[in-house]
């Protein structure tokens, strides 16, 4: 057959494309479960990062697990009122949160409806992870959360003091924003900038958020604010909106309210 | 005879015919993965891979490839070894995946594997043009890391990510130069090591239109 003829050049593209694919998808499979494993390590490194518990320039990754180990609770929450979630309703040890989100016996509905942007379902029961100090007390709270941004979906952790409205830390771990602009959520710089905020103001209400340009200083809503992103002013609000979101009455408000609550009995008596 | 055109295509990219200084190709990912050494490395060895075995198996295939089709042949070979090394990164070296981010994907586009793979691996036997892509790659890597080695020395004070020059920040005496670790500061450096290498070899100084 001729090198140019239909007969061969279709023979050609279907070996071509059959050998490929072979070779990608048999790497995809082999190399699935190290992959796997390295996004639980990298998520339990960002929950450390969050709190301000591990820093790349000082611990080294084989670390994570033993902090981990030694500061880290995690537990499943109930959204809905902020409790424990019963151990017959869902196993915490077989629990894929992102899963849930999809699972309608295992979702509810985003309220109000446009509160964290494009996503309409969200997972009924959610991951904390409880920072505790040497003894034992709970010191900080890590919450999953997610939203978008201008391309992604952006996966993050939001530690929160146990105060429960003071922001200890923010980070994301996995995001598709163009590196530069939207990818600078990243910037170590950009995230301390969150350390002390408040995700409440006077009255009580959720009032944390990303604005444009720079925070002025001494404003009655500084301790609320924060810096924008130039060059990914949509970024930027989609991170402004997943924040205020998941701490907000719909997502892990009723926990925060409970932690408010036990810290006014407790310390400040 | 065939040892010595081995050798030449493995050496002859990297300052005679470098891919990036001379055929100025490639240079988009130059730039966005040169603020440090270690992710410079890591690219520089990912696009040799690549370029090496995408060279050797369009060679190796060259006499059946049809010509009607012959770019999107070559286009598969390189998107499915580009793959693989994303999918290896992503397994044994996640930190780095991570950072390098969307540029191992992009070499994909990188118009030196493709350029390799059309003008030189379509008429030569496998060896020799496994030995090219090697040699370019080289090419492209004696850039990258002459990049990232300033960029991360004067941008940050480091090298592979240990303190050479104590910032001021620390205590030291460092005032970091912060558009180094930007982007546009690889273009300037790319222009000024192709004006070195021009001074050094009038030969590929370029006359005329």
């Amino acid at each position: 057959m001729a090198r140019d003829s239909v007969g061969h050049t279709l023979a050609v593209a279907t070996i071509l494309c059959v050998v490929c694919s072979v070779l990608v998808a048999s790497a995809a499979v082999g190399l699935r479960s190290r992959q796997e494993a390295n996004k639980k390590q990298d998520q339990m490194k960002n929950v450390l990062i969050a709190a301000g518990l591990f820093d790349a320039n000082e611990n080294t990754a084989d670390e994570v697990n033993s902090i981990f180990k030694d500061r880290i609770e995690r537990v499943l929450i109930d959204l809905e009122t902020g409790e424990l979630a019963a151990a017959d309703v869902v196993d915490p040890e077989t629990y894929d949160q992102r899963e849930a989100a999809r699972k309608t016996e295992l979702s509810a509905a985003v309220q109000p409806a446009d509160g964290l942007g494009g996503i309409k379902r969200r997972e009924k029961y959610a991951f904390v992870y409880e920072v505790r100090d040497d003894s034992g007390q709970v010191e900080q709270v890590v919450l999953p959360i997610y939203g978008k941004g201008l391309w992604s979906t952006l996966y993050g952790f939001l530690a929160v003091d146990s105060d429960g409205k003071t922001v200890r830390g923010i980070t994301f771990y996995q995001h598709g924003e163009t590196p530069g602009l939207g990818g600078e959520i990243e910037n170590p710089n950009w995230k301390s900038l969150w350390v002390d905020k408040q995700l409440l103001d006077q009255s009580g209400e959720v009032a944390i958020e990303v604005i444009k340009g720079a925070v002025v200083e001494n404003s009655a809503k500084a301790p609320n604010q924060i810096d924008g992103l130039s060059g990914a002013t949509i970024t930027a609000s989609g991170v402004s909106q997943l924040v205020r979101y998941w701490v907000g009455f719909d997502a892990f408000g009723p926990f925060l309210e409970k932690l408010r609550q036990s810290g006014q009995g407790g310390s400040d008596g | 005879m065939a040892e010595s055109k081995n050798k030449v295509v493995l050496t002859k990219p990297i300052f005679d015919n470098n891919p990036i200084a001379l055929q100025v190709l490639g240079v988009c990912s130059a730039l966005a993965v040169t603020s440090k050494l270690e992710t410079s490395v890591v690219m520089s060895i990912s696009v040799i891979v690549v370029l090496a075995f995408s060279n050797a198996a369009v060679s190796l295939i060259r006499k059946h490839i049809p010509g009607s089709i012959r770019i999107i042949v070559q286009m598969t070979i390189i998107s499915s070894l580009v793959i693989l090394v994303d999918q290896f990164l992503k397994a044994y070296s996640y930190e780095i995946s991570k950072q390098l981010s969307v540029f191992v994907g992009l070499i994909i586009t990188n118009c030196i594997v493709m350029g390799r793979a059309e003008a030189f691996a379509m008429k030569n036997p496998p060896l020799v043009s496994f030995f090219d892509g090697i040699g370019n790659g080289l090419g492209y890597s004696f850039i990258l890391l002459a990049v990232g080695f300033v960029r991360e020395l004067f941008g940050s004070g480091k090298l592979w990510g240990c303190e050479v020059l104590t910032l001021v920040k620390d205590g030291g005496w460092y005032v970091p130069n912060g558009l180094l670790l930007l982007p546009p500061s690889a273009f300037f450096l790319i222009g000024l090591l192709i004006w070195a290498l021009r001074t050094w070899k009038p030969d590929q100084v370029e006359h005329g239109g």
